[in-house]
């Protein structure tokens, strides 16, 4: 035991370790694998993208730039949401760039909770949530989601609100599960929201992955633009991770509050990303779509392909993931992942990974080329016919 | 935004289909455009009568077996009356020699690809066969010493998957 083991801030020692470090570390010391587990998109970031970053970096563009960001990004983000979803956002105050939509969470929690807060998580949903409210000293309080069509009701929220609930995350079209929720539904949530007089954090950056119908930014509610923190990015959309681009929208006390922590953080968004985001709001949305078109294929075999070998599976209708569910097989959804690992080489994540009401269920990445998907869900067949 | 269920975009999304992968079977674009097999056969012998598809073909890299030569052959085309270029690139079009024909603006009137199993094949093809038509007032040849991307596929090699094999 090392002097600092005694040391640590409790904040730290309160978040448990990911469990599945050990099952990540074994995943990538095999080459023969086949991988359902990834959460980015598999296709390169779109070549004038990264022309774009390329240029911007010969040109000496390497500086710092204004703490919210560049203006000409902050300025065709705003153009982009009043055209997309009829809001209006300024600009000048009420955007802020961030490093990923990881880093735009994290100073949320940091400018809105108070020790002691609490923040309602619907689960099963992204691993990150929780942990950032406990880094902000806040408590996270799991709001259990129907394992029916992972969406979000009324009575959830009413069920588990008291009076140091302070916000709400929201997290359409959602990761781990590829549930969307439609406008009607949204709408029974912003009530709720009203009521209990809640702040919402919407983590929308899967909003361009959706495939039966248009996503609904929870902005566009009404009365909801004024107590709701947009959150989103170019990861998902662009396939631009690695890169860390996303911005937080949001009334502009609150933005102001979020840019204290960040300058005092994270300073600015790197500058190279922050250039190729501005290429892709430019010329990007001819890619987007062609992404999207490939990714819908890919969701409707991978919802044909795990019905057929018996797993029951929800109508996915967003983001690249597919949960179907394992209890058939008596098996625990982890011991699902370990066993279909070892025997096949095939890596899918345990819905418990994503919170209690993840059990009995893994999550399916499709972002995966069509030959690899067959291939693993062949495996995946194979296995099922042998347990 | 696009959705997929009316009957041209389900036509769109089989060529695209078809497009990257000509072996693709009925079945399996049926699974992945969510029309039944029988729907999907029917459409594609429709687009085939209709000569939407022209033809299904492998994209094959010849410099890996030294197959083939390969050369671009810039013409230059003396008008003929009424005829226009029609004629002339039909008459051109014939010899299985010839891989490609398009009209061009610029300089030339003509670009065509031309194959054959020797640079001096090539040569004397287009000094036989192409400068000797009537209508053909020049040529110009450029051979090709390396193909990168053709048709839309890059010949290279793609790199390979990097990602971590597990992320949230």
């Amino acid at each position: 035991m090392s002097e600092f083991a005694s040391k640590k801030a409790k904040r730290v020692s309160d978040v448990p370790q990911s469990g599945i470090r050990r099952f990540f570390d074994l995943a990538n010391s095999r080459e023969d694998v086949i991988s359902l587990g990834v959460g980015e998109p598999d296709f390169p970031t779109p070549w004038h993208v990264r022309e774009a970053c390329i240029y911007s970096l010969e040109r000496g563009h390497t500086y710092y730039t204004s703490n919210y960001g560049l203006y000409e990004l902050r300025e065709l983000l705003s153009q982009s949401y009043r055209k997309r979803y009829k809001l209006d956002y300024s600009p000048e105050d009420e955007i802020l760039i961030t490093t990923g939509v990881s880093e735009a969470f994290d100073i949320a929690m940091r400018a809105i909770v108070d020790v002691g807060d609490e923040v309602l998580i619907p689960e099963p949903c992204y691993v990150s949530y929780a942990p950032c409210v406990r880094f902000a000293e806040g408590n996270p309080v799991y709001i259990p989601l129907s394992q029916v069509d992972f969406k979000l009701r009324y009575e959830d929220i009413s069920s588990k609100t008291t009076e140091k609930t302070k916000a709400l995350v929201l997290s359409y079209p959602n990761n781990p599960t590829g549930a969307i929720m439609r406008r009607g539904e949204l709408e029974e949530i912003a009530d709720a929201v009203v009521e209990h007089d809640l702040l919402v954090i919407s983590d929308e950056v899967y909003s361009e992955l959706t495939y039966t119908t248009k996503h609904t930014c929870f902005s566009e509610l009404n009365g909801m633009k004024e107590r709701t923190i947009i959150l989103n990015g170019f990861s998902k959309s662009h396939s631009m991770t690695g890169l860390r681009i996303g911005y937080a929208l949001a009334p502009y006390d609150v933005i102001e509050a979020m840019m204290t922590v960040h300058q005092y953080s994270m300073l600015c968004a790197p500058i190279t990303a922050q250039m190729g985001a501005i290429e892709a709001l430019k010329n990007g949305w001819e890619s987007v779509e062609s992404m999207k078109r490939e990714y819908d294929r890919r969701r409707r075999l991978t919802l044909s392909r795990l019905r057929n070998m018996g797993l029951p599976c929800f109508e996915a209708e967003g983001a690249f993931y597919a949960f179907p569910s394992v209890k058939e097989t008596g098996m625990s959804s982890k011991e699902f992942e370990e066993r279909l690992f070892k025997d096949k080489g095939v890596v899918v994540v345990a819905g418990e990974t994503f919170g209690p009401s993840g059990e009995g269920h893994i999550r399916c990445s499709y972002a995966n080329s069509m030959e690899k998907l067959r291939e693993a869900f062949d495996r995946m067949e194979e296995f099922l016919s042998r347990v | 935004m696009s959705t997929l269920d009316d009957a041209t975009n389900v036509e769109i999304n089989i060529l695209e289909i078809l497009e990257n992968n000509g072996k693709a079977t009925p079945d399996e674009i049926s699974e992945v455009v969510g029309v039944p097999t029988e729907k999907v056969r029917e459409i594609i012998g429709e687009l085939e009568r209709n000569g939407v598809i022209r033809k299904y073909k492998a994209s094959i890299d010849w410099s890996k077996l030294d197959g083939y030569v390969y050369a671009i052959i810039e013409v230059k085309v003396a008008l003929e009356r009424e005829k226009g270029y029609d004629h002339i690139a039909e008459r051109i079009s014939r010899f299985p020699e010839v891989v490609s024909v398009r009209l061009i603006s610029g300089d030339h009137d003509l670009s065509l690809t031309v194959r054959g199993k020797s640079m001096k094949d090539v040569a004397f093809f287009v000094a036989d066969k192409i400068a000797t038509l009537p209508q053909v007032v020049g040529t110009s040849t450029h051979f090709v010493l390396k193909t990168y991307k053709e048709d839309g596929v890059y010949m290279g090699e793609e790199p390979k998957d990097s990602r971590l094999k597990i992320t949230f």
